[in-house]
């Protein structure tokens, strides 16, 4: 990790005291009439689903602030408990409904390092593109959410424009356009399907032109910078002490990316950049995304060119005590169909054991912490939700912050709430 | 990292290539202080509590609606079940009910991890790390919505997930599955 030199953002620590995550109202300002309690949410439509945000109001400004979470809590972990570990596998990507295919990823990775599982080379770098267009997905519903709440509207159309390219491709992969259950344990559910990578590469010849749209819509639009530049600071310490990961993190100055710093999948195998922000703002946290979506790109091409070289290597394992046997083969062989009817009706038993599996996902760093007793279900999985995480900045952020700026902070630290909630 | 310097530390483990450091319930704060200041792990990335509330015993978790209802959380293979494949061998028994598993990384080079886990019992309190690392505030009131533990120090222990006159703690293996009282019904 390196901090990078710039300007203190601000001096000292801005986290409030005793409760970290509740900005109290002053003293002095409490129970005068100058001060107006709001209740903001849970349903409004820029608080990004169902956050509510008790703010108190002095004129403009934000004196006082607590976010009041779980609205969309639906007990996703307990469910996960009643399934099998095969079936529960579709449960994660409901959780981040934005960043699904991450959110898959770190539970099938944790279920293979449970079992030690090696997973062949094509389905790792297949994860590795889908992961990424998730990425350049997940940003575009921020951007374009984001500058839609700041009243900018076209950048909506045109982010869903490119958000529809991205859906297009994981339909034609996987067959549906979100909450694929493209990752199975030991590797990918089917082969990749003939056309795939030309269409892919069409939409990597385009996407950087998209970039450049966006940024000439509102990358030097007088209004964006004036109501995200130097708005809901957050400086380094506070960003780490505070749990804070992923562009957050990034926008705050800290040079910190798992994909960089604890490599998973094959991200040491490809060549691709950190974008690092110093000044602390919304505007950072929009620069940081802009640059993301730009690296994913490049990281989709060279995926690309390794997919292409390995047309005839297998997508998944060949552990028949894991993984189903392929389906002409239960018509001939009475083994295939006894493992078969197992895998579906019993599940696969998995080693006791704990682990805890962290990714970079497009919202920072999401873990899995998964117990297992020896049995085909999971006896315990909790989800480390950087959306829930970053949300306990919000306190922090709104230092000075006038009622506008709520806006614009809540939607910088880009919380999906089914993502807080579980 | 040989972690010898922590204080409290009971037990050591390495397992899947993750250290977990088993620290006496008494002294958390202390160990988390020390890790904190001296280890660098200046990162606390989630706090976990694990229900092994029937951990390899049956007719404990997981039943619908009745409680006589079906266990879904026995592992098959244990008595007279009928599974042939799965569960070679009885998980080794664990000392107490509760585990509450704090993840902790270090932001530098290598991103050392390790796991901080202590063990205590229905009614036991925890000392509140939310002195140390600010971000705990959510982590441990999600703890004490979710299992019930208790976190004494914390200066906001609300429930957090659930309704504030929420009855029960979701996520404890006895509590049950589809069987939450109807708020309203036809009979009244």
């Amino acid at each position: 990790m390196a901090i990078v030199e710039r300007p203190t953002i601000y001096e000292g620590s801005r986290i409030p005291s005793p409760i970290p995550t509740v900005l109290r109202t002053p003293p002095d300002l409490e129970d005068t009439e100058d001060v107006l309690r709001v209740n903001f949410g849970p349903n409004h439509p820029s608080m990004h689903g169902v956050l509510r945000l008790i703010v108190d109001l002095a004129g403009e400004r934000v004196v006082g602030t607590e976010a009041v979470i779980g609205y969309l809590h639906t007990g996703f972990e307990k469910t996960m408990e009643q399934k099998t570990w095969w079936k529960a596998i579709t449960y994660p990507e409901r959780i981040d409904y934005v960043g699904f295919q991450n959110d898959e990823l770190v539970f099938v990775l944790a279920i293979e390092k449970l079992l030690g599982l090696d997973v062949p080379p094509k389905a790792t770098w297949m994860r590795m593109l889908l992961c990424e267009l998730n990425r350049i997905h997940s940003h575009l519903v921020f951007l374009g959410t984001g500058a839609l709440e700041l009243g900018a509207i076209s950048m909506f159309w045109y982010c869903f424009r490119e958000r529809d390219l991205i859906l297009d491709l994981f339909e034609l992969v996987t067959g549906v356009r979100m909450h694929t259950r493209y990752f199975q344990t030991g590797g990918l559910a089917e082969d990749i399907p003939p056309g795939f990578y030309a269409e892919a590469r069409t939409f990597c010849d385009w996407m950087p032109k998209a970039i450049d749209d966006y940024e000439h819509l509102i990358g030097r639009n007088e209004i964006w910078l004036e109501r995200t530049q130097g708005v809901g600071l957050l400086s380094a310490d506070d960003a780490i002490a505070l749990g804070q990961s992923g562009p957050v993190l990034r926008a705050s100055g800290v040079d910190w990316d798992l994909r960089k710093d604890q490599p998973y999948l094959a991200y040491d195998e490809v060549d691709f950049d950190i974008p690092v922000y110093a000044n602390g703002d919304v505007y950072d946290r929009y620069r940081v995304r802009i640059d993301e979506m730009r690296q994913s790109v490049r990281i989709v091409e060279q995926c690309l060119d390794r997919l292409e070289e390995m047309k005839d290597e297998p997508w998944i394992t060949d552990d028949r005590k894991v993984v189903l046997p392929p389906r002409h083969e239960l018509h001939t062989s009475m083994e295939s169909l006894i493992h078969h009817f197992k895998i579906v009706t019993e599940g696969y038993p998995v080693p006791e054991g704990e682990v805890y599996v962290a990714i970079e996902s497009p919202r920072g760093e999401k873990g899995c912490y998964v117990v297992s007793d020896g049995g085909p279900r999971p006896w315990r999985v909790k989800f480390r939700a950087p959306s829930f995480v970053a949300l306990e900045a919000t306190a922090t952020c709104m230092h000075d912050a006038l009622v506008a700026d709520l806006i614009a902070i809540v939607g910088s630290l880009d919380s999906v709430m089914g993502d807080t909630d579980r | 990292m040989t972690f010898e310097s922590v204080p409290g530390v009971v037990e050591r483990k390495e397992e899947h290539g993750e250290t977990t450091l088993v620290v006496d319930p008494a002294r958390l704060r202390d160990a988390c202080l020390h890790l904190r200041d001296v280890e660098g792990f200046n990162f606390l990335a989630d706090i976990t509590p694990a229900d092994y509330l029937g951990w390899g015993k049956r007719g404990v978790a997981g039943y619908y609606g009745t409680e006589q209802g079906r266990d879904l959380n026995a592992p098959s293979g244990l008595g007279a079940s009928v599974a042939s494949q799965a569960y070679a061998r009885v998980p080794r028994p664990k000392t107490k009910r509760f585990s509450v598993n704090y993840h902790l990384l270090a932001l530098r080079d290598g991103a050392p991890r390790v796991r901080v886990q202590v063990w205590i019992d229905d009614g036991e309190a925890l000392e509140s790390v939310v002195a140390v690392w600010p971000t705990a505030d959510w982590h441990e009131r999600e703890a004490w919505d979710m299992m019930g533990i208790r976190f004494t120090g914390h200066p906001n222990l609300r429930r957090i997930l659930m309704e504030d006159d929420w009855e029960g703690h979701p996520l404890r293996k006895d509590y049950p599955i589809g069987g939450e009282p109807v708020r309203f019904s036809g009979e009244e």
